[in-house]
């Protein structure tokens, strides 16, 4: 019993003691983390470029995550609606529960699109708060990154200063990028595109992209026969210039729809980490963008 | 060939005029030279007027963009606030989630018991036809910095008659350190990995038959509960409760001290990016006191049925395991579960003495083969091992074991739909039946939870 007990107590590895633990629902807010913070954390992530953050399950590894964390960094907006509230309960973690300085939603600092006008699910899995895919979008990351500078500051008052330095240095950065990414990119105004899910709306605002159509009929509802035919038929005429999609989207009405109209898949990181060289976010700009360019004529 | 042509000709005609008219040039060259000067000094002068108002003009654009960002801000800002409050009238609402379970069924012969058990509850196959079945109303929300308060009401005809059963209510702390949870009033107990999930949350449209046996359908406790989450990367959880209440197993003893306490324990963990599992044992320890059967039956028939009076012990065994590729489980996913009950009872029923044990299983698959569509497949069994002495009784033992295998099929177009196809072979009773049910479960209002 005492030898089953010990090697119980071994699988169950102490969590290590650093100055803060961060739990992060997606890659972004990880590597946004990470710039901000430097060495001074241990990040968690809850979910990988792989997963689409929407439909993940409070599963125990990410319950024991949320134990021991002292800052929760996620989207909000409802993106993590399913998981999240069963997650922060089951953790036992006073210290990221809503309303806590611990618990930082990226949402609640930028301006949200697509916020819908009346809500109701025979529009699909809607989000009231509009759309919360918001990280693709240079001003939203500059606008979070300010405000998690400032939270962590307030976490921990004894590091305040190299948040305060790391921010203004990854601003200032993130800014010069943006520069060059913008004069890059103006030749994309105007590029029409098909997306799976509304997953690429904040980058086509920022970019003037033309998205033309999503795969899916609804939000969150997954793509029908009947709907790609309609597609087709309505794309048959003016083909646009290919149909993005995140790692986690199913790749088959994708193909379908790209074998028949003759036009490319083009496979975007969305998150870090969703392609090879997307290492961090400057990297996965640059990836967003080349991807694009790519495929323009 | 045009320029040489055009040399030669200023070279024969130019060179001559040139020389003829040499020595005026000096006056002319002062006079030149002054204009030069003055026609430069015109150059400098509207030069650094140009200049002048070049960096005016730069100023003036510094300050317009610095105007245009600050603008630009100002109604962000405005939008990110009117954004957050769009909602305000009724954040306070607490999330409201209405389920609607039922369908059609056809059951053959049907059971309302299972062999060598007493009723728990209302379990079984339930009637042939159409029912609405059940309507579930939950409501939830943060009571304040401290609480969080959770309702559910289900609704459903019985003998027609509508029929409200409160099924739990209870509020539990969000403030607690060092990972406690406590959580009290009427909640479904933490022992066995199914009990704590809706009815329509299961993957099968009936509860395994252990569940349907030993708990009549699921464990209810009227009490505490304490938990604790351990520090580690694995989880590790422990808790116990405490049921005051007149639920099965504890039916009976009521009173101050309570009738049953539940220990119990899990670890779970992910194996890589596409595994995830759990694994839990539990202890619900009982202390009953003239217990009747639950169920269908009156008051009449369970005091006719016997009671039972002396200690219960329960012990349960679970694990779940899902797979999803790269956990993405949009396209593909699989999840096996399983979970073994072991009882022991000793005491008297219907003022016999007895001394029983029961067991009982089930395991079951159910794979996502294509985006909204899965099949599955179960297989569950009890049995009762009461020994003689009590022919005549409920817990008459059987002398085999209940079985059924059922394999179901259902579609969810999206997360808040889902119809469902169920055949089983039953094996409760001494003949076994074919037993079909076709279900639709819809959710409107709040949206579920994702629980593991």
């Amino acid at each position: 019993m005492i030898r089953v007990i010990a090697v119980l107590l071994a699988l169950c590895l102490p969590v290590s003691a650093s100055a803060l633990n961060v739990f992060a629902c997606e890659p972004e807010w990880a590597a946004l983390v990470k710039e901000v913070a430097g060495g001074n954390v241990d990040i968690t992530v809850a979910t990988t470029a792989f997963q689409d953050p929407h439909m993940l399950q409070a599963r125990p590894s990410l319950i024991a995550g949320a134990r021991s964390a002292d800052l929760l960094v996620c989207t909000g907006a409802d993106l993590e609606i399913g998981w999240l509230p069963l997650l922060l309960r089951r953790s036992g973690n006073p210290e990221i529960q809503p309303g806590s300085p611990g618990h930082f939603l990226a949402a609640d600092y930028v301006r949200r699109i697509e916020i819908p006008a009346n809500v109701d699910r025979s529009q699909g899995d809607v989000h009231p708060q509009g759309n919360p895919h918001i990280h693709l979008h240079p001003r939203n990351i500059e606008r979070v990154a300010a405000a998690l500078a400032g939270r962590l500051a307030q976490l921990d008052p004894a590091n305040a200063d190299t948040y305060r330095a790391n921010s203004e240095d990854f601003l200032r950065r993130w800014n010069d990028a943006r520069d060059r990414w913008e004069e890059r990119a103006s030749s994309l105004t105007g590029m029409q595109l098909v997306s799976h899910h509304r997953s690429f709306s904040y980058l086509a605002d920022w970019l003037d992209l033309d998205i033309v159509a999503t795969l899916e009929p609804k939000p969150g509802i997954p793509a029908s026969g009947a709907h790609l035919s309609r597609l087709l038929e309505q794309l048959t005429p003016a083909p646009p210039a290919g149909i993005i999609r995140a790692p986690f989207e199913n790749e088959k009405p994708a193909h379908w729809l790209s074998d028949r109209l003759n036009i490319p898949m083009i496979e975007m990181a969305f998150t870090v980490g969703g392609t090879e060289d997307a290492t961090d976010l400057f990297t996965l700009y640059e990836q967003t963008i080349s991807a694009l360019e790519e495929y323009h004529e | 060939m045009r320029i040489s042509t055009a040399a030669v000709l200023l070279l024969t005609f130019g060179l001559p005029v040139a020389a003829a008219n040499a020595q005026a040039s000096g006056d002319e060259i002062a006079e030149l030279k002054q204009m030069i000067t003055e026609m430069r000094d015109d150059y400098e002068r509207r030069i650094s007027e140009l200049e002048a108002r070049l960096d005016l003009a730069e100023r003036e654009a510094r300050g317009a963009r610095r105007d245009a960002g600050e603008a630009f801000e100002l109604a962000e800002e405005t939008a990110i606030q009117q954004t957050a409050s769009s909602s305000s009238p009724n954040t306070f609402n607490p999330a409201l989630g209405v389920v609607l379970d039922g369908g059609f069924a056809d059951v053959g012969a049907g059971w309302e018991e299972v062999p060598g058990f007493q009723p728990a509850g209302e379990i079984g196959t339930g009637e042939s036809g159409f029912s609405p079945g059940e309507v579930e109303i939950n409501l939830k929300a943060n009571v304040d910095t401290r609480y969080f308060g959770n309702v559910t009401f289900a609704l459903a005809e019985e003998d027609g008659e509508i029929e409200v059963e409160f099924e739990e209510a209870w509020v539990q702390t969000t403030a607690l350190p060092a990972g406690l949870t406590v959580m009290g009033g009427r909640f479904f107990s933490e022992a066995g990995y199914l009990n704590d999930f809706h009815f329509h949350a299961d993957d099968f449209v009936d509860r395994p038959l252990p569940y349907q046996a030993f708990y009549g359908g699921r464990y209810t406790v009227d009490g505490i509960q304490a938990r604790w989450v351990a520090p580690t990367s694995l989880l590790f959880e422990l808790g116990t409760e405490l049921n005051w209440g007149g639920s099965f197993p504890a039916t009976g003893n009521a009173e101050t001290s309570p009738g049953a306490w539940t220990l119990f324990t899990r670890i779970g963990g992910d194996v890589g990016d596409s595994n995830s599992w759990q694994l839990g044992l539990s202890h619900v320890s009982a202390d009953a006191l003239d217990r009747e059967g639950g169920g269908h039956h009156g008051d009449e028939e369970a005091e006719e049925g016997g009671v039972f009076t002396g200690d219960s012990d329960l012990t349960v065994l679970d694990f779940v395991w899902k797979w999803a590729p790269l956990g993405n489980p949009a396209v593909n996913n699989f999840k096996l579960q399983g979970e073994y009950f072991t009882r022991s009872e000793k005491g008297t029923f219907a003022d016999l003495p007895y001394d029983g044990d029961q067991e009982g299983w089930y395991l079951q698959g159910v794979w996502q083969f294509a985006p909204m569509w899965r099949v599955g497949l179960r297989h569950d069994m009890v049995d009762a091992d009461n020994g003689p002495g009590l022919d005549g009784t409920e817990l008459e033992d059987p002398g085999r074991s209940s079985r059924r295998s059922s394999a179901m099929l259902d579609w969810s177009p999206s997360e808040f739909s889902r119809l469902r196809l169920q055949y089983t072979d039953d094996r409760v009773l001494e003949e076994s039946e074919g037993v079909w049910y076709l279900q639709y479960i819809m959710s409107i209002g709040a949206h579920g939870a994702h629980q593991f």
